[in-house]
């Protein structure tokens, strides 16, 4: 089972030329712009806007992803408004998209719609942003890490037992990744990865899921390192991480998430050093504050990315938790005077 | 091209470069290979079974391999269940994989429990191709590399020809059909049993090294692997023959291209330490040989295999008798040897008996280091050992510090009980510190008290710490040479400011004739003294802070200086040197008339970024490696040699452990920028262009030649001969290369615990890299950027001697003595935007493992040394350069062939 010779999606290597050009810009955060519209629980259930077909009885309030069927117009002027703010790339709103994360929420059936749906909202969002100024943008499905690892134990005391297993995954990330290319995603994006190994389920799936479409799309890789030791939580170093999932061939790898730019940019620097293809660097707005707020201003976030620029780390840089759309206006504004970095000679061809 | 590599991970990472020959894979969490981890896994003793994979890690596999094919257990379980559990060992987890199973689903089952890069042992073609490439496709999706067994639907290959075709037929099925990347096919070309007694056997050492030979030549990039035991099947119960078997049999695959291997490092006898007969024996059976003295070569094994059954050997291991001697004995045994695994405990036991931790630094641990001292000085011991001593004697006196103050405390203080102190520093513009830090290590280790001020110390700062701590001598060191106006200007500091203790002098660019002529006259109230290397350092201090020695060693220097000054003014006197004008009319005249050079691919300056550190390390010219650490001999023959070699092989086994982390956790960020520019000679100096039609000028690089009156027919030469005249196409290009300034942070980190060895090896290693990437960055200018040379091919290691057409001299050496040309190169490159490599106030540049040059590329250009100027040249110079002619004098006084002021007072008369 291989798809390297799989031909790829129409759009891949326009995003690839576009990459080797300029630094691209992705969004930012989802979250941050749901919360400021303080959304009550019938409002994720529909109210004042399409009522959920599926039926559970579990409180759905904090479930984001579920917002894509129930208040559908609210997603894409969000998407819109990132777009707008000058996102090349615009990440779905799927990051729980999986009958893994939706279990929570007894949500597993809404799975293919919502990745499905998920995307053709954002393609809509950038086709309307398009009309508007021409520029190209890409629509990235967002495939996050679930709430479980496959290589750590949740329990101390049985060190070898697992909550959930690589075949577990890759079959929720198959489902999930097939919706996002239903809807027309132009890429996948595997993020915030805290298990390695939960990330190569995910690759994996991809591959079988390019198989079936007959055609690949490009792939980014973000891992997240929250940890002073410099490691992901499942303990790999940014280079190990490399190692671990450089036979994706992806078309970006990098870090999102974490503890802002600061603390991101030694692993950042590591990575950049090492990885044979075009690197993304996506931080929060900082440390969040006593209320689990971020609060660092749209201008301090863009001065430290422009530092990954500055220093030839980046190719595609965005935000991360509580960036909001002047963030990635502020980002896409400080790094517009750089060139991207420049990939060795075996860069994804 | 960047050399595709394997690249391996468990929670770090793996990369096999050219560096290292060979790679241990650990077999003791093999079922099949080890009867005790077998009866820990069917007795589902797990943490016990976990204990032989970290004692396997511990004792430097580099991968594990895990096998759970028994036909007792659920294999597919027990893959699970253990990899699951190994997973939770960091110590055991950090090193890769290999997931060894002759069933498909034990190995698709593993693949599915490690986050690392794993290898797959075994996929082949013994099920057919179709087979084959399914299993070759999931590896890839699972994101593993693999070991192919030479194996086909006809059976396992056993002859060269079987092994090589089938190895030729995998290798394109997967680089063809899968995709698979090369490098990460790993051959098994199968070893079976020789000296079994039947004849068709008799060969099969020979296939199996022929076609690791073969295959490397003709598989681009991949590796080869196999199972060494399965050779001297036939002398089970024979240990020590089945060791010196594998030894030999190692010692021969190795050198055709065997890379990695399945073979248990403590049972495995050293090729050199053989008994002869045996190896011998050994070597007819694993070469196919018919034996020197007639008869059969199995015959013979089999007669000399008697002569050592018996002598049945237990596993290796560690000898730690040692550990029952007394604790005076036990620190000295781990001060010699530099072990630090039980120093907190010994120096503990040592506290707890004496009367005062005082006692134990001057009683069993100087006691110790009075040893590594005498070693050191017989020339028993070496520098890297003597390092590793200090090592040692810093984590226990470490350990006995917090004791030593709480008694101060209590005393209310007290004087210092060490020999002395010494205060060092790399002079002002100077960033140099390795051979500095060796000496204040060797110093410290002789209980000196050592105040290192680092690099770049202004005078003043020198003089006021001196005060401060009321030192007994000042050590001064330096590399470039405006150091050496430094080191005169500081002593003539130290004579006004009243000072009265020894001046010590060292580093690369200082001399005996430069102290002598030019640092001792200015310091006259006590001796400035140049000091070779490090191991002279002792006892030059201690003879110059003994009461009794003292005098008649100071008496002697200074008569010694005197006679090498003297001896120096009438050599230099008798050199006749030429006027400038009759040295330009004997320059090189190199035909320009049919002279035709390709022009480079760009003009202007460009950053060069897509540095592989891995690569860079094949480009190292390990000689002068050693050198630094006083290891004098030549690489790779210094490792046989019979002084030098033990030190020298031990020293490049930790520089290789250290250059594997530097590549795999990337600690240097390289950076490089090269330029060239349209270019012509005119007179001395070398004219640079903006433009291809040579009409704008750009800037000049100026050059000196040499005005010692040479012999019929060899020319004075200046670097400007080399390059052409006006009206015929040339160019000169010019390069910086950086390893980075991450070296200091990391060197800095490893002083803080104390680790003064790792500290200076990781600078010591910086160095080589900024050395060796300008090798490769050199090469790459002729085969591509300049393009001179686009058919070169010499490999990394004949480099070495030069062989190619063009040199890239660096101003401030000797074929430009003059430092402040590099200001002109750096402008040029804009190196400091382009490289962050910045100039001192000296012209040195910082970080120190930079280097920098220009590009002449005529085939007849070679390197020379200047030697010494009239003044006649230095103001011609200074007028072309548009100097003053004091500042000229100053940058090149080292090579000035006359005294500035004297000349100065005449001209004033």
């Amino acid at each position: 089972m291989h798809s390297f010779r799989l031909p790829k999606t129409e759009t891949y290597d326009a995003l690839i030329r576009a990459a080797q050009e300029r630094i691209l810009v992705l969004d930012g955060a989802m979250g941050t712009q749901i919360q400021s519209l303080g959304l009550d629980e019938e409002a994720y259930r529909g109210h004042g806007g399409h009522a959920c077909a599926y039926h559970t009885d579990h409180p759905q309030k904090g479930n984001n992803d579920l917002l894509i069927l129930t208040q559908p117009q609210a997603v894409e002027d969000i998407h819109f408004d990132f777009a707008m703010a000058g996102a090349d790339i615009v990440e779905t709103n799927t990051f729980s998209s999986t009958t893994i994360a939706q279990a929570d929420y007894a949500l597993e059936d809404a799975v293919h719609d919502l990745n499905a749906e998920g995307a053709r909202i954002a393609r809509r969002a950038v086709d309307r942003a398009t009309a508007k100024d021409g520029k190209p943008r890409w629509v990235a499905g967002a495939v996050g890490p679930t709430n479980r690892t496959a290589s750590i134990s949740p329990d101390v005391n049985d060190p070898g037992y697992r909550a959930v297993t690589f075949d577990d995954l890759r079959q929720a990330y198959g489902q999930q990744i097939r919706g996002l290319i239903a809807g027309g995603s132009d890429l996948i994006l595997i993020e915030t990865i805290f298990d390695t190994l939960n990330a190569k389920a995910a690759i994996f799936a991809c591959f079988e899921a390019f198989a079936e479409h007959g055609k690949r799309l490009p792939i980014m890789i973000s891992g997240t390192i929250t940890d002073a030791s410099g490691r992901t939580l499942s303990g790999q170093t940014p280079t190990a991480f490399w190692h671990s999932v450089r036979h994706a061939q992806p078309f970006t790898v990098g870090l999102n998430c974490a503890l802002g730019a600061d603390a991101m940019r030694p692993h950042l620097t590591e990575l950049a050093g090492v990885a044979e293809t075009f690197t993304c660097a996506y931080p929060n707005a900082g440390l969040p504050n006593a209320f689990g707020q971020y609060d660092e201003e749209a201008e301090d976030t863009a001065g430290k990315v422009e530092i990954f620029a500055k220093e030839g780390l980046v190719n595609v840089v965005g935000g991360c938790c509580g960036t909001t759309p002047d963030h990635i206006r502020a980002i896409a504004a400080h790094v517009a005077g750089y060139a991207p970095r420049k990939v060795g000679e075996k860069a994804d061809a | 091209m960047r050399e595709p590599l394997l690249r391996l991970s468990g929670l770090e990472p793996f990369v096999l470069t050219k560096e290292i020959p060979f790679v241990n894979v650990g077999e003791r969490t093999n079922v099949t290979g080890s009867a005790r981890f077998r009866k820990l896994i069917t007795n589902r003793d797990y943490a016990a079974a976990l204990d032989v994979a970290r004692d396997q890690v511990e004792n430097g596999a580099q991968i594990i391999d895990i096998n759970m094919d028994e036909g007792l257990i659920d294999s597919k379980q027990a893959m699970i269940e253990f990899l699951n559990l190994v997973a939770a060992e960091p110590d055991i987890a950090r090193v890769p994989i290999m997931i060894d199973s002759s069933k498909w689903e034990v190995i698709e089952a593993g693949l599915q429990c490690v986050q690392g890069k794993p290898v797959v042992n075994s996929i082949s073609l013994k099920e057919g191709e179709e087979a084959f490439l399914h299993h070759a496709g999931l590896c890839l999706a699972y994101g593993a590399a693999v070991v192919v067994m030479a194996f086909d639907e006809d059976g396992q290959a056993d002859t060269f020809e079987r092994k090589t075709e089938i190895c030729a037929r995998a290798y394109k099925v997967l680089t063809e059909e899968v995709g698979f990347p090369p490098e990460d096919i790993i051959f098994d070309p199968n070893v079976f049993a020789v000296a079994t007694g039947i004849e068709e056997h008799d060969n099969y050492g020979v296939d199996f090294i022929e076609a690791t030979r073969w295959i490397r030549e003709n598989l681009p990039h991949c590796h080869i692997s196999g199972g060494v035991s399965n050779l001297s099947f036939s002398f089970r119960g024979n240990e020590p023959v089945r060791e010196a078997m594998h030894a030999v049999f190692l010692y021969h695959a190795i050198k055709a291209g065997m890379d990695m291997g399945i073979v248990n490092a403590g049972q495995l006898a050293v090729y050199d330490q053989i008994d002869a007969d045996l190896r011998e024996a050994c070597e007819d059976v694993v070469l196919n040989r018919e034996p020197a003295n007639g008869g059969n070569a199995t015959e013979n094994l089999l007669e000399i295999a008697e002569r050592f059954r018996g002598d049945k050997r237990e596993e290796k291991k560690r000898d730690l008798a040692w550990r029952e001697w007394p604790v005076e004995k036990r620190l000295e045994h781990a001060l010699v040897n530099g072990i630090t695994e039980f120093v907190d405990e010994d120096t503990e036991a040592a506290r707890l008996a004496a009367d005062k931790p005082l006692e134990v630094i001057e009683g069993p641990l100087m006691a110790g280091m009075n040893v590594v001292g005498d070693l050191f000085g017989e020339g028993k011991m070496f520098l890297p050992q003597v390092v590793k001593s200090a090592r040692v004697m810093k984590q226990a006196v470490a350990v006995l510090l917090p004791y030593m103050e709480e008694e101060k405390r209590l005393n209310g203080g007290g004087g210092k009980d060490t020999a002395g102190t010494v205060l060092m520093a790399t002079v002002k513009g100077d960033v140099h510190d390795i051979g500095k830090n060796i000496v204040g290590v060797v110093l410290a280790c002789n209980n000196y008290e050592i105040i290192d001020l680092g690099v770049m110390v202004p005078p003043q700062k020198i003089l006021e710490e001196a005060k401060a701590h009321d030192v007994d001598v000042i050590g001064l060191s330096g590399l470039i040479t405006p150091s050496l106006d430094e080191m005169v200007h500081m002593a003539n500091e130290l004579e006004r400011e009243g000072f009265d203790i020894p001046l010590l002098i060292g580093g690369a660019t200082t001399s005996k004739v430069h102290t002598a002529v030019k640092i001792a006259p200015q310091y006259t109230r006590n001796q400035a003294i140049y000091v070779t290397d490090a191991s002279r350092a002792v006892g030059v201090v201690s003879s110059l802070l003994s009461k009794t020695a003292r005098e008649p060693y100071i008496q002697g220097i200074r008569e010694e200086y005197s006679e090498v000054a003297e001896r120096h003014e009438r050599a230099e006197r008798a050199k006749s040197r030429l006027p400038i004008e009759k040295a330009r009319a004997n320059a090189m005249q190199i035909d320009w008339t049919e002279y035709k050079v390709a022009a480079p691919s760009f003009i202007g300056s460009k950053v060069i970024d897509d540095w592989d550190l891995a690569e860079i390390a094949q480009y190292i010219d390990w000689t002068p490696f050693f050198q630094t650490w006083e290891l004098k001999g030549v690489y790779p023959r210094i490792l046989d040699d019979e002084k030098y070699g033990e030190a020298a092989r031990g020293l490049l086994k930790d520089a290789q452990a250290m250059l594997q982390r530097i590549i795999g956790e990337s600690w240097f960020g390289p950076r490089a920028v090269v330029g060239f520019w349209p270019a012509n000679r005119d007179g001395d100096d070398i004219r640079l262009f903006k433009d291809a039609e040579r009409k704008e000028r750009l800037a000049t690089f100026h050059t000196l030649r040499q005005q010692t009156s040479k012999r019929r027919d060899s020319p004075n030469l200046a670097l400007a001969d080399f390059v052409a005249p006006e009206g015929v196409e040339d160019w000169v290009g010019g390069f910086t290369v950086t390893a980075g300034p991450e070296e200091i942070a990391i060197a800095k980190e490893f002083e803080k615990k104390g680790d003064d060895y790792s500290a200076i090896m990781v600078k010591a290693l910086a160095d080589r890299f900024a050395e060796a990437m300008a090798e490769m960055l050199h090469q790459r200018v002729r085969r591509y950027y300049w393009g001179y040379a686009n058919g070169e091919t010499y490999a990394p290691e004949e480099l070495i001697g030069e062989p190619y057409d063009g040199i890239r001299p660096a101003p401030g050496y000797p074929a430009q003595p003059d430092h402040t040309e590099k200001r002109t190169l750096f402008d040029l490159l804009q190196t400091e935007e382009a490289t962050g490599v910045e100039l001192t106030e000296s012209m040195a540049m910082w970080p120190g493992s930079s280097v920098s040059g220009i590009y002449i590329g005529h085939p007849d250009a070679y390197y020379f040394g200047v030697a010494k100027v009239e003044r006649d040249q230095v103001e011609d110079y200074a007028a072309r350069k548009g100097m003053d002619i004091e500042e000229v004098e100053r940058w090149l006084a080292p090579i000035l062939n006359y005294r500035p002021s004297e000349v100065r007072t005449i001209a004033a008369e």
